[in-house]
């Protein structure tokens, strides 16, 4: 099969390992992947905002570009929804709404894709640690994924999963939220963070990086040694770039 | 009474404004429940969703036996003191300790048949609420003691009337709500307790029908339980 | 951005780093969650009991024009008057005039939240009556001259002690650590009003149009006592109140109670349908049914948010909101607060002025997960967004979006952006947090994450690109 991969602009720039390990694990089980240059956002700032229009500007070259592929994989929940829940309510009654009604049903985060598309738990990794799972809101309520990561992480040699207290309460990013609401935002991290304390983990793993990113910058401010990795890293068995 | 006809008039002619703008409003349609905007339903129903919604709910128990067990599992759970007699002499006597265990000197209560054998068997000075009463003088009795329409097993509740129980107050006044009943009273669950209701009062409904589940409570101090908050601290059920 | 906006922001900076806050409501509500989902557990099937009730309600809300007729004729017809108000002062009006022609002394209440809405308690007062909450939750906010913190616990923001030593000065009860006989001392004073007043106003939760009565739904047996002493009886609640027939009761009284607050069902659930009969002993001789309109129906009319008037008031939305555990009830400055109350306050105030709770959410959905009638609501903030920005965009804003979108997509441009924030990067340790920090919002609690020396598509370029 191929597979398009969608990197989200953060994705590129601040974690680019994430995209390089899911590139490693899909060529490692057979498929050919590519990865079109020409698209970093998907839009989803502008339309979590209400900037409609501004979103479609975004969202119809991505729309195009992606309408021939097979499947189109991303290593967020967050920007998954937007193009497999919101992408077809942004162009409801516009001239893509097929197109993006389409391409919403190739759209595949990466843990559900490898679970529930390609049928793979155990990718070989190795991981020795003890970790505990964060849900990211938009791939828990929007896209319904709750057990994909779990049984990929189960497979995990020498991984120890804790579940923390409120695994599915929000961690506080939100995208533009987290800047327009700081005070609100930071408290709920520091909520998330102290459920994630308490279980004894080493990292907090999640399927989402802007999660990730959020709740390690908190960690990281008050020196904490808990740390924050995607789900794609551990799985392709390279933390660093 | 003239204020009384203004605001008679006034409000006539906001009923037409109201139910103009309601119309006006729905002549778009909604997107159906839990579709997320479509509009198409996401489920359907054969009949009204209520009454496919039996399986649903929680449960009340098939048989009499089973129905029994929920009602006393649920009363537990409610701190209700619940009492089955196995006759009415058995429900009298259970009746007359708990008067004696908690010193009662006058009772509320009405003219019915268990009430009125309830009342002969304590022998206590009463207040009969049927013409009227004098509230002060309710709320200084030690119980209240009441009929019931109807039991429900499903959550340990009955239901009162103001024509059957003894009006509104006489259930919720006196810290201590004894309810007096027959063990045929006993329904699964919600569904037929309406539905009995529906049946007995046949349209003509008295004011006040309410669904009693356990004694009155709060929890509005740091969430932690405390009974008697307005209403009986005590809600006794005894059943023969 | 209006007053209201900026309040919410200094009232959140203040209350989200207040940890006893954040503690209290952190128990309380786990103490909820426990007690929710034992009773959800003893549901056969809670997902299509909640469809159920979703269709149900449905049913009623796009129907709302007949069944509000059925409701309030057959009220009529047992000799109840019904009162139509088409905003909030209108329903002020009528009740306070009714007071006032009955001569009244002493008003009791019990919950409503309809009232808070059109703030009939300062009315009635404001034109001299004495007016009593009886509730205990609503009488402890009255006694300390604050709005309801919660739609269903008004007073989960007060600790025992806080609440001992407010009737300590007000009632001049003894100092006490036991809720038991802190519950005890307000039994004991409100015993005495409900005995004296003239007047018992009450709101409802349902309003069956079948046999035209209202339900109303309570657990300490204050609004019993409301509906029965006192000579008049007022009713005020909204005309989405209402529920085809009684039976759907059976469905909707053990959701409300599961979801609100962890009960099989709630004490009390008792139907009027007319004053004193003159075979009954006791209740009002009369009842007044006060039905409010005050811009719902400008809500029915946005179809795609028609569902917010679905909404029972159970307040699991606001339990399980993360934004609301954190800024608590009073933060947001409306009588409607947490999800619910950020959906339908801009449509019940004015857009303009509210639209920032619409935008104060992470839009985790957790709201629209657990609402037992299914509205979709934090898609609904997304679509007050929406509206808020079409209506009045804000255009440094709008120019940061068109901007990101055209960089982002294009690839070359992209680059020069990441390789301007690898080179500016190093300096921003020396303003980082400060003023001058551009990013200080991020930054006043927050490390960042930075531009990695190689980004994904510059590897991908080197690696893969051609091969």
């Amino acid at each position: 099969m191929t597979v398009t991969l969608f990197v989200p602009c953060f994705v590129d720039a601040l974690f680019p390992q994430v995209g390089i390990n899911m590139v490693r694990i899909l060529e490692k089980l057979g498929h050919r992947v590519e990865c079109p240059e020409e698209i970093a956002c998907c839009g989803q700032p502008a339309f979590n905002s209400g900037y409609w229009d501004e979103a479609r500007c975004v969202a119809e070259p991505t729309l195009k570009r992606l309408k021939n592929a097979e499947a189109v994989v991303i290593a967020s929940g967050s920007c998954g929804a937007m193009l497999k829940v919101f992408y077809p309510q942004l162009f409801e009654n516009k001239p893509e709404a097929a197109a993006a009604h389409e391409l919403s049903h190739k759209v595949w985060e990466f843990s559900d894709f490898l679970v529930k598309k390609l049928g793979v738990t155990d990718l070989g990794a190795k991981f020795p640690a003890k970790v505990t799972f964060h849900d990211g809101c938009h791939g828990l309520r929007e896209l319904g994924i709750k057990s994909s990561p779990r049984k990929l992480l189960e497979k995990v040699e020498g991984l120890e999963l804790v579940e923390m207290q409120d695994a599915e309460t929000c961690c506080g990013f939100g995208g533009t939220f987290s800047a327009k609401f700081p005070m609100i935002s930071t408290a709920m991290g520091e909520v998330k963070c102290t459920s994630a304390k308490q279980t004894g983990a080493d990292y907090i793993v999640s399927n989402d990086s802007s999660c990730l990113m959020h709740v390690q910058g908190l960690l990281s401010r008050e020196g904490s040694p808990l740390k924050t990795i995607h789900l794609a890293e551990i799985l392709g068995g390279n933390q660093q770039s | 009474m003239v204020a009384q006809k203004q605001i008679w008039e006034m409000s006539m002619t906001e009923r037409e404004k109201i139910l103009g703008r309601i119309r006006e409003a729905l002549t778009l349609t909604a997107p159906h429940p839990g579709t997320h905007g479509r509009h198409e339903p996401a489920q359907t129903f054969p009949g009204r969703p209520v009454q496919s919604a039996k399986p649903w709910l929680p449960d009340g128990g098939e048989t009499p036996e089973e129905q029994i067990a929920h009602f006393r599992a649920a009363s537990t759970d409610l701190k209700t003191d619940f009492r089955e007699a196995a006759d009415e002499a058995a429900a009298m006597a259970i009746l007359k300790e708990i008067a004696q265990a908690e010193g009662w000197k006058k009772i509320a209560t009405h003219r019915s048949e268990l009430t009125d054998k309830a009342a002969s068997a304590l022998g206590l000075p009463k207040l009969l609420t049927g013409g009227g009463y004098d509230k002060n003088e309710m709320e200084a009795c030690d119980a209240g003691i009441t009929e019931c329409d109807v039991l429900i097993a499903q959550t340990g509740s009955l239901i009162v009337t103001s024509r059957s129980s003894g009006g509104r107050a006489l259930s919720v006044l006196p810290p201590h709500h004894v309810v007096i009943a027959r063990r045929e009273q006993l329904v699964r669950d919600l569904t037929a307790g309406f539905a009995f209701i529906q049946r007995k009062y046949d349209g003509n409904y008295p004011s006040m029908i309410s669904l009693v589940t356990g004694p009155s409570r709060t929890g509005d101090i740091e969430r932690i339980l405390v009974l008697g908050a307005h209403g009986p601290k005590k809600l006794t059920v005894i059943l023969w | 951005m209006s007053s209201h906006s900026q309040e919410f922001l200094d009232q959140a900076s203040v209350i989200t780093r207040d940890l006893r806050h954040r503690g209290l409501i952190q128990t309380a509500l786990k103490k909820y969650e426990v007690a929710r989902d034992k009773r959800k557990s003893a549901f056969g099937d809670w997902q299509s009991a909640r469809q159920a009730a979703a269709e149900t309600k449905w049913e009623a809300i796009n129907h709302l024009d007949k069944y509000l007729t059925e409701f309030a004729d057959k009220l009529e017809a047992r000799g109840t008057k019904v009162h139509w108000a088409s905003t909030g002062e209108q329903a002020r009006d009528i009740i306070v005039k009714l007071i006032a022609e009955k001569k009244a002394k002493c008003v009791i209440k019990s919950k409503a939240m309809t009232s808070e809405e059109i703030h009939l308690n300062d009315a009635m007062e404001k034109a001299g009556f004495e007016v009593v909450e009886s509730d205990l939750g609503e009488y402890i906010v009255q006694l300390r001259k604050e709005p309801p913190y919660h739609i269903v616990f008004p007073a989960m923001h007060l600790t025992r002690d806080e609440i001992s030593d407010l009737f300590q000065r007000e009632l001049g009860s003894a100092p006490t650590q036991e809720p038991e006989e802190l519950t005890m001392i307000a039994r004991r004073a409100l015993r005495k009003k409900y005995i004296e007043a003239d007047i018992g106003i009450t709101g409802a939760n349902f309003a069956v149009a079948e046999t035209g009565m209202i339900s109303l739904t309570e657990n300490e047996g204050n609004a019993r006592l409301t509906a029965a002493l006192p000579k008049t009886m007022i009713t005020l609640l909204g005309i989405e109140k209402v529920l085809p027939k009684m039976e759907d009761l059976a469905l909707f009284l053990p959701m409300l109670a599961t979801a609100g607050a962890g009960q099989a069902v709630t004490g009390y659930n008792t139907l009027y349908g007319g004053p004193k009969q003159a075979d009954e002993a006791d209740g009002p001789e009369e009842w007044h049914v006060v039905l409010l309109d005050n811009r719902r129906s400008l809500l029915l009319a946005d179809a795609e948010q028609r569902d917010a008037l679905h909404c029972i008031r159970c307040g699991a939305c606001l339990n399980v909101c993360p934004i609301f555990r954190n800024v608590g009830g009073h933060t947001y400055g409306t009588t409607y607060s947490g999800p619910i109350g950020s959906v339908i306050t801009p449509h019940l105030r004015g857009l303009q002025n509210w639209k920032h709770l619409s935008g104060s959410s992470s839009l985790c959905g957790a709201c629209t997960e657990t609402c037992p009638v299914k509205i979709d609501l934090h898609h609904h903030l997304l679509q007050n967004r929406r509206n808020a920005s079409q209506e009045e965009p804000s255009a440094l804003e709008q120019f940061a979006y068109k901007v990101f979108g055209f960089v982002a997509n294009r690839p070359g441009m992209w680059q020069v952006g990441k390789e301007l924030a690898r080179m500016f990067q190093p300096l921003h340790k020396f303003v980082l947090g400060s003023k001058l920090d551009p990013a200080r919002t991020w930054t006043a609690t927050r490390d960042v994450q930075p531009v990695a020396p190689e980004s994904f598509k510059e590897w991908w370029r080197k690696n893969k690109s051609g091969k």
